[in-house]
């Protein structure tokens, strides 16, 4: 091990994009993933990348900023806003000169469509593979630079030390997931690009089942703070049976929703929240959701909409050319996650985040379709070079240290309760109380109930005993987070008594001047 | 209904009748019945490769795979067994790095026009799977051959007007490479992308005809130098 090196967790988009950067400032790199760097969240993203290229469309920098920060309803950093705008034309330009195939217009210039929330069509895109192809050229650009990539390997403990009363980094521990062996990987500057936690919803999430947040919950143990945990995007088309995504750009293209009588509802291309609440709103009414693309023709969903197709046909039995689809919002992405500040740094020097993990408060209380790719982009880069500046100034001593104890633990777990029936009641607890709309009531309910199953964790545990491939010991380990996660969420919604974005309060149903402001929380529960 | 999944031994399940997918199916009975049941699995929608296993001997991936009673359900062929339906892809995925596919260097102001983009989008359709190494024979007498998914990768690199040196990529895949491919397109029929690496094969073969190679198979196994009705060639 190198005295300048940087350990990236994580090798979705944000993890591979910081690990190039680092590398290109002339650091030793090494990534680390729990699954392997293409089966990351990344590659679902279906809809596009904002860039304000006005390709399609007269579009400008400035109206990329107006739509994002309105879309944060007033807790967003304008500077970071600022800066993810107007870095968005270079971010797509620098992904196309690496290869990625991105969809083409007539005039030869990277296609782009519209998205919720846009006063212009922004979102460039490949298909609806976007995410896809984007991961995968990233990881070609990761091999071509020889960087090195572990995969299977779960990410469990962040070691630092004290000096001078400030902690600083001295490594990670991981679960070889293959071997069953506990590693340690000492490293100057770690980057913690684990994504997001929609899956405490359980099934009722877009996302892969890998996204359970395990970065966030490891990086705060560690001291770092997370912030405005509350605010969870509820995507507005997921097929009804399955949670699975129907990208937002079947209804760019002009696809309604429409409720058991056929009526459309509401604005189609607002953005999520407000999309979300008013399917919500009719579901409560007893209406079953619709979305109807079958106007734009078999031709255009061909091309534009491939996958769509295919999942409808295969998950709902039913072709979206001749039929209505039927839908419902599920948990999307978070916007909340570790707190970093205007170099991705966390409070914890020499620790950084990027990606959905991270809060770079460009999101603010709702995420527009479109900017989570470009986050991607912009924050990997700059935690890469951070990261890689702070390991090449950085005199500490690489040191070892004893390895994490987290396994070792579960030994004495009763394994008395079933958690996979815990886990599956949480995400029915979270879908029902913590969803689209939340009151007082339900989240005091629900924080006594998650509070009671964490204190039944050591009644939890696993049966598998093997040391090989142990998925039975890593969902626990998942759950185990995914559930101290809910809590966090719980103390946040139940702190912001107004309603903005996603965060949508039936008992206090108007937005609040005075709960202008983040919500912080620190390892001990603190919420300011 | 009865599933069968080969593990350590070949164990059988009864499973709820039902218009499910296999993952479905597997999950189900991972949380209900045996928590022991390996397999990975990941975004259940078709598009991150973690799920592709095979059933009834052929490859597919669990989470768009329709069970039927009876089904057989055992891992890929051709690559290290971890733990029951798990595989190593490491070396799958190493002939990747191997066959440098990637573009050799940061483009320029290339523009790419939908005739351009229609070249290598399928190719980029790929999930890196790995049902076509599974599925080829020819990878499963030899190791070293570069296999399908990492020549469909050459083949949307060298396509793409953005790369530079197509040479390179062309010089490396002649051995282990094009050539050793039988066409017999046993990748084609697996892929869930409904990507061809045997056509990508056939192209690189002409670009690579273009270059200046020809098939070594034809000046070793005739002797050397016959032509395609074996009559003699000077």
């Amino acid at each position: 091990m190198s005295n300048n090196s940087v350990l990236i967790i994580g090798a979705g988009g944000a993890g591979l994009v910081a690990a190039l950067h680092a590398k290109a400032k002339g650091a030793d790199v090494k990534v680390i993933t729990k699954e392997y760097p293409t089966r990351s969240q990344t590659c679902m993203a279906q809809g596009g990348i904002n860039a304000a290229l006005g390709n399609a469309g007269e579009d400008s920098v400035a109206a990329h900023i107006a739509n994002t920060l309105k879309s944060a309803h007033g807790i967003a950093n304008e500077q970071a806003i600022n800066l993810l705008c107007s870095e968005a034309p270079k971010a797509v330009e620098w992904l196309d000169s690496i290869g990625v195939c991105f969809s083409r217009t007539k005039e030869s210039k990277i296609a782009q469509r519209t998205l919720g929330g846009a006063s212009a069509p922004r979102a460039c895109y490949a298909q609806d593979y976007t995410g896809l192809k984007i991961l995968h050229t990233l990881y070609d650009r990761c091999l071509a630079e020889g960087i090195e990539i572990l995969s299977e390997r779960f990410f469990l403990e962040i070691h630092t030390q004290e000096t001078n009363e400030e902690a600083s980094i001295k490594g990670a521990s991981v679960l070889n997931i293959r071997s069953g062996e506990l590693e340690f990987y000492p490293c100057k500057s770690l980057i913690v690009a684990t994504g997001g936690y929609s899956r405490v919803y359980d099934k009722y999430s877009t996302n892969s089942k890998a996204s359970t947040g395990d970065g966030v919950m490891v990086a705060m143990r560690a001291g770092a703070r997370v912030s405005d945990m509350e605010f969870i995007q509820f995507h507005p088309t997921a097929l009804k049976n399955s949670s699975i995504l129907i990208s937002e750009s079947a209804r760019g293209a002009g696809g309604y929703l429409l409720n058991s009588k056929g009526e459309r509802f509401t604005d189609e291309l607002a953005p999520r929240d407000k999309v979300s609440l008013a399917i919500n709103n009719e579901m409560a009414k007893g209406e079953d959701i619709f979305l109807d693309i079958r106007h734009l023709g078999e031709a255009f969903i061909d091309e534009e909409l491939p996958q769509e197709r295919k999942l409808a046909k295969l998950y709902e039995n039913l072709d979206p050319v001749n039929d209505l689809i039927p839908i419902k919002p599920v948990a999307h992405y978070t916007m909340g996650g570790i707190e970093v500040d205007e170099n991705s740094q966390t409070c914890v020097k020499g620790l950084f985040a990027a990606g959905e993990c991270a809060n770079h408060r460009v999101h603010g209380a709702n995420r527009l379709g479109g900017n989570s790719l470009l986050e991607l982009i912009v924050f990997g880069k700059q935690a890469g070079e951070s990261a890689a500046e702070y390991a090449l100034t950085n005199t500490d001593a690489i040191v070892d240290v004893n390895n994490s104890t987290i396994i070792e633990e579960l030994e004495n777990y009763t394994n008395e309760i079933d958690f996979y029936k815990i886990k599956e009641s949480l995400g029915e607890l979270f879908y029902q109380d913590v969803g689209i709309s939340r009151d007082k009531e339900g989240l005091e309910k629900t924080l006594k109930q998650v509070e009671n199953y964490i204190q039944d964790i050591p009644k939890m545990g696993v049966s598998d005993r093997s040391k090989i491939y142990n998925t039975n010991l890593i969902e626990f380990l998942e759950f185990k987070n995914a559930l101290e996660l809910s809590r966090l969420i719980l103390l946040a919604a139940l702190s912001r008594e107004e309603s903005r974005g996603a965060h949508f309060r039936s008992d206090y149903p108007n937005e609040d001047d005075s709960f202008s402001m983040h919500t912080i929380i620190d390892k001990d529960g603190v919420v300011s | 209904m009865k599933i069968t999944i080969q593990r350590e031994q070949i164990v059988s399940y009864e499973i709820a009748d039902g218009d499910v997918t296999l993952l479905s199916v597997l999950n189900d009975i991972k949380q209900n019945q045996d928590n022991t049941l390996s397999y990975a699995s990941g975004c259940r929608s078709g598009v991150c490769g973690s799920c592709s296993m095979r059933v009834n001997g052929k490859e597919v991936l669990a989470c768009s795979y329709k069970v039927q009673d009876g089904d057989f359900v055992e891992p890929l062929k051709n690559v290290a067994l971890i733990r029951d339906l798990v595989v190593d892809m490491d070396k799958a995925y190493g002939f990747n790095a191997l066959a440098k596919a990637w573009q050799k260097q940061e483009s320029n102001g290339v523009l790419l026009s939908l005739a351009d983009e229609k070249i290598n989008e399928l190719q980029s359709d790929c999930i890196l799977c790995g049902s076509c190494y599974s599925a080829c024979p020819v990878y499963s007498v030899n190791s070293e051959f570069i296999g399908p998914f990492s020549l469909t990768r050459v083949w949307k690199y060298v396509s793409d007007k953005r790369e530079s040196d197509e040479k390179e990529k062309i010089d490396i895949i002649q051995n282990n490479g094009v050539w050793d491919c039988t066409l017999c397109n046993e990748c084609t029929l697996v892929c869930p992308q409904e990507i061809s690496s045997k056509a990508d094969i056939e192209k690189l073969r002409a670009k690579s005809a273009m270059a200046g190679y020809s098939d070594p198979s034809f000046a070793n196994s005739f002797g050397g130098g016959f032509g395609f009705d074996g009559s003699p060639s000077f």
